[in-house]
């Protein structure tokens, strides 16, 4: 078994990063590997309760994310100080994640066979 | 060591198809094996046969597909990717009903379970594009 571990980076819906990683995430999965998939920057907005882009014609891709635990991807983090400089608090996402600083960030990628970023 | 190189930026507006091209030359002249080159996203443009580019620039498209050959590599495009950017090839455009396939000698179209096998099966994985 490898690790894993995925970097979201982007917003939700200005690219196709977003639906790309989580779909990476999963075929991961499937593979019964260990994957860290971790948020930061603009891709704390991904967790983001709520979205509704029916109105600009999006599909809400991410309403997937919920499938995670199903998948058996457990290790959800996001990168604290990208939520906290969002005035983002784990009350406004959609499925709970574990906060992490960016030395937990480093280690996590030091303990990583592969790292993709999307 | 064994490499697999994924490619996830469109070879026309972004350096990075260009630059996995040059690695994977690179690495392969330094004795390394390239275990799957996997074109994801707009990467996937990468495996279009149709490009055509002015007399005076390198058609990029053509240089991968030559080198895939002569090397025989395995180069897969996420079918997904490739699907909704009209990346087609002959049965993809049957299945779908199209008028034309456009897919590059050297790469086939496959899923995301290959990039995850490819990281399962290399020492390095090593991303063009993000």
């Amino acid at each position: 078994m490898k690790t894993l571990t995925f970097l979201a980076r982007q917003a939700p819906f200005g690219s196709s990063s977003a639906k790309s990683c989580l779909d990476m995430v999963l075929a991961s999965a499937v593979f019964e590997q260990q994957v860290n998939y971790v948020f930061l920057d603009d891709g704390v907005w991904q967790l983001v309760r709520g979205h509704a882009p029916d109105g600009i014609a999006a599909k809400n891709t991410l309403a997937a994310l919920q499938a995670l635990e199903l998948y058996g991807v457990d290790n959800v983090y996001a990168l604290d100080e990208s939520m906290s400089e969002r005035q983002l608090t784990q009350a406004h996402l959609q499925i709970p994640v574990r906060l992490c600083t960016r030395a937990d960030l480093g280690a996590m990628i030091n303990a990583s066979d592969v790292v993709t970023a999307l | 060591m064994i490499i697999s190189v994924l490619v996830t930026g469109s070879p026309v507006s972004q350096q990075c198809a260009q630059s996995a091209l040059s690695f994977c030359t690179a690495a392969l002249a330094s004795g390394h094996t390239l275990y799957r080159v996997f074109f994801y996203e707009d990467g996937v443009h990468t495996g279009s046969a149709l490009t055509v580019v002015p007399q005076d620039e390198r058609n990029l498209n053509s240089a991968w597909s030559d080198f895939i050959q002569q090397h025989q590599l395995d180069a897969v495009i996420c079918v997904a990717s490739a699907l909704k950017r009209g990346i087609l090839n002959n049965s993809e455009a049957t299945r779908y009903q199209k008028p034309a396939a456009n897919l590059a000698a050297g790469f086939e179209i496959s899923g995301l379970g290959q990039w995850v096998d490819a990281c399962l099966n290399s020492d390095r994985v090593v991303s063009f594009g993000a």
